[in-house]
């Protein structure tokens, strides 16, 4: 029968072992290193990822061939709701290439290419990273100058990018230059450049967190071979948006869940803040706000499940992606804005500020609260999402591009 | 898992549109008066399976679950289709008559003790009133209850009569009964808010492709197409959540019941409010005129919200939920 919401079976019992490892595997696998220690985050990331990898749960829905699980999207489903159940290490550094870098390559790239990358990159291996944005293509990403020009069986590469988060780790870069300065986006070409080349240079740019996960990146006279390239020559545009697609879509399960917990999270604080007495909780209009926002929350979750309905049959995310993009980033802000305000003066300083009940720590709040102004931006921020909405959903006339 | 309509529930959903939309077009909406209660649509809605939908076919219904009932409530909430066919919806198997159309059925949730004034929608052409109370469900006869009509409802589409107090009638279902129907309530009331929140989406953008200024149409400006594309957003987060409800209240959901009706209840009856609040803004002067359809909707709004329990009920029991696997 139709519009079922229940997992089936199957998906049951692989809940039941994945639960059964995450509880003792998270314990074992220790706190997290302090974030500027980059060698130590890489090590810890990708420490995480190898364990995932020799337990199975490595790339649930990636095909077998390449080291993937090969399971259904409602075991990938399963498998982030466990996750984020049992506080799981996030998926860290290896963001690009189990989100963003695999999925383009099983979708778009060559046998040789699979082969050589999809096993690393869910064994921990390789750690990869995003060339797509520049100082003067953001919004408006196909006006990108990054230069490749072809050198016999290599492209040479001459320009900069930004944003690149994880640049000074990486092993790889998915990374989008020019190939025709005569067109626009039918002049963009998808290329796989190894950030050990000469010619790269990595200059952090904090972000308002004070970390430097992002970078800027500088590329001159960098030689990237021919067979690097993904898709074919000039149709990376379409290439990269088969990507953009992934990340606006499925990718946003784990997130949504994660503000599930968080809205639990935001009980228990409510509890334990008082004023003259009464605890926070005990305002029927902050229980009715908490309500909203958690209504909100479940229907994401809803459209997510209807996404990987569609997903399943169809094998690629539809435009409904931008809806949950556009939703969950704006709605994440207004949470851990509600929480922060909660934390009355604690607010006020990042690191933990005396002690709550349930694990958890104001400054950790804060910080989160700090890094959802990250998400209505990148990955097309929310006012190109309404235009994405608007004009290919509903049939507004398009804007100028 | 499989959260899509199938191919059966859509065709269903599609029978339903295009008798709506022959039937009961918007078009005519334009400039209309106080409807009295159309028996005939009654009637012919009986025919097409509305109201025994969920009946087993042995007792002449049609046998199918909540979730078809959302496709079919959505529709009709779509068209702004007249009548109280929540209640007799809910009457089909407890009310003689009810289920086939002969006996049209009103109803009030009483559930919640309240002192807000008793008003019944389409008490006249009414058979029975049905009334939930915490402690049960009971029938009243309709021409038994001693009302007035309100001159100037909101809806103008609903009629209104105001009592001052309502017979005692026959006890027809325990409170299990009356919990049960004032959850099904909830549901069918939200995927009408549903209707509303994809019609008053469909008419905005009609409007923003048609009507020009500065020389180009008005969806063309960034202004409008991001009320636009947050409609959407509300519109597909409705749309899930009522769906989920349904689904669950079918046994094919996770989680709690009533904590899936509320969800779907709550955000339905807010972003409903919301979309027809932007399609009048995006109509602009016209939007405000008694001519163009959107204030119908947003005026149906309001009749949907304030029944089956309101925004705020739904929101506690949304946030005091939470409590339970707090920790």
């Amino acid at each position: 029968m139709p519009v079922d919401l229940r997992y089936s079976d199957a998906d049951e019992t692989f809940r039941k072992d994945l639960r059964a490892w995450l509880a003792e595997a998270v314990p074992a696998h220790g706190a997290p290193p302090p974030r500027n220690d980059w060698d130590a985050r890489r090590e810890w990331d990708s420490g995480w990822q190898r364990k995932l990898f020799d337990a199975g749960y490595a790339g649930v829905q990636w095909p077998k061939e390449y080291g993937g699980r090969g399971a259904s999207l409602t075991e990938e489903l399963v498998y982030y709701e466990e996750t984020a159940r049992a506080q799981a290490p996030y998926i860290g550094m290896n963001f690009v290439g189990i989100r963003h870098g695999g999925p383009t390559l099983i979708a778009e790239g060559t046998e040789l290419q699979k082969q050589a990358h999809l096993p690393r990159i869910l064994r921990g291996e390789e750690i990869w990273c995003q060339g797509f944005s520049e100082p003067q293509a953001g919004s408006d990403l196909a006006a990108l100058k990054t230069a490749a020009v072809r050198d016999g069986d290599h492209y040479v590469l001459n320009g900069q990018k930004i944003w690149t988060s994880f640049a000074q780790k990486a092993d790889y870069c998915e990374m989008l230059v020019r190939t025709d300065p005569d067109a626009k986006h039918r002049g963009i070409s998808w290329l796989i450049m190894p950030m050990d080349l000469p010619g790269i240079e990595i200059r952090p740019l904090p972000t308002l967190l004070g970390e430097t996960d992002f970078s800027e990146m500088f590329v001159e006279d960098v030689r990237v071979p021919v067979e690097n390239l993904v898709g074919a020559e000039n149709d990376g545009w379409r290439v990269t948006n088969v990507t953009l697609r992934f990340e606006r879509g499925t990718a946003w399960a784990a997130d949504i869940i994660e503000l599930q917990r968080m809205l639990r999270d935001m009980a228990t604080l409510a509890k334990h803040v008082t004023h003259d007495g009464a605890s926070a909780w005990d305002d029927k209009a902050l229980r009715r706000e908490i309500g909203h926002l958690s209504a909100e929350v479940e229907s994401l979750w809803a459209m997510v499940k209807l996404q990987i309905s569609e997903l399943a049959k169809t094998g690629v995310p539809g435009l409904g992606g931008s809806a949950i993009k556009l939703g969950f980033t704006e709605l994440n802000q207004r949470i851990y804005e509600l929480a922060t305000q909660l934390l009355g003066r604690a607010g006020m300083s990042r690191s933990d500020v005396g002690e709550l009940p349930g694990g958890l720590g104001s400054g950790r709040i804060v910080e989160k609260y700090l890094n959802t102004l990250s998400l209505t931006i990148a990955a097309g921020s929310s006012q190109i999402q309404r235009n994405i909405i608007s004009e290919r959903i509903l049939g507004m006339p398009r804007e100028p591009r | 898992m499989d959260f899509r309509v199938t191919e059966d529930q859509a065709a269903l959903q599609e029978g339903i549109r295009s008798f709506c939309e022959g039937r009961v077009p918007v078009d005519a909406l334009g400039g209309m008066e106080k409807q009295p209660l159309d028996r005939e649509l009654h009637g012919e809605l009986a025919e097409m399976g509305v109201f025994g939908l969920r009946l087993e076919e042995s007792e002449g219904g049609v046998g199918l679950g909540m979730s078809e009932a959302a496709l079919v409530f959505a529709e009709l909430g779509r068209r702004l289709v007249t009548g109280p066919l929540i209640w007799s919806h809910l009457a089909a198997g407890l009310v003689d008559g009810a289920g086939s159309g002969e006996c049209v059925v009103t109803g009030l949730d009483r559930t919640r003790a309240s002192n807000e004034p008793i008003l019944l929608e389409y008490l006249e052409g009414a058979g029975s009133v049905l009334v939930l109370e915490a402690s049960g469900v009971r029938r009243i006869d309709a021409a038994a209850i001693e009302a007035r009509a309100i001159a100037t409802p909101l809806d103008p589409l609903t009629p209104l009569h105001h009592a001052a107090a309502l017979p005692e009638g026959e006890s027809i279902g325990d409170a299990a009964l009356s919990a049960r129907l004032r959850r099904e309530g909830a549901i069918l009331s939200a995927a009408m808010l549903l209707g509303v929140c994809e019609s008053t989406l469909e008419l905005a953008v009609a409007y923003g492709q048609q009507r020009e200024q500065f020389g180009r149409p008005i969806g063309g400006f960034q202004a409008i197409k991001h009320i636009l594309a947050d409609m959407y957003v509300r519109q597909e987060q409705v749309r899930s959540a009522v769906y989920a409800a349904a689904a669950t209240a079918d046994g094919r959901g996770v989680g709690d019941v009533d904590r899936a009706v509320a969800t779907a209840k709550l955000l339905a009856g807010e972003f409903a409010l919301k979309n027809a609040r932007a399609c009048v803004q995006v109509y602009g002067g016209m939007g405000f005129t008694w001519e163009m359809p959107p204030h119908y909707y947003l005026k149906r709004v309001f009749v949907l919200q304030n029944a089956f329990g309101s925004a705020d009920e739904h929101a506690l029991t949304v946030g005091e939920g939470l409590e339970g696997d707090a920790g």
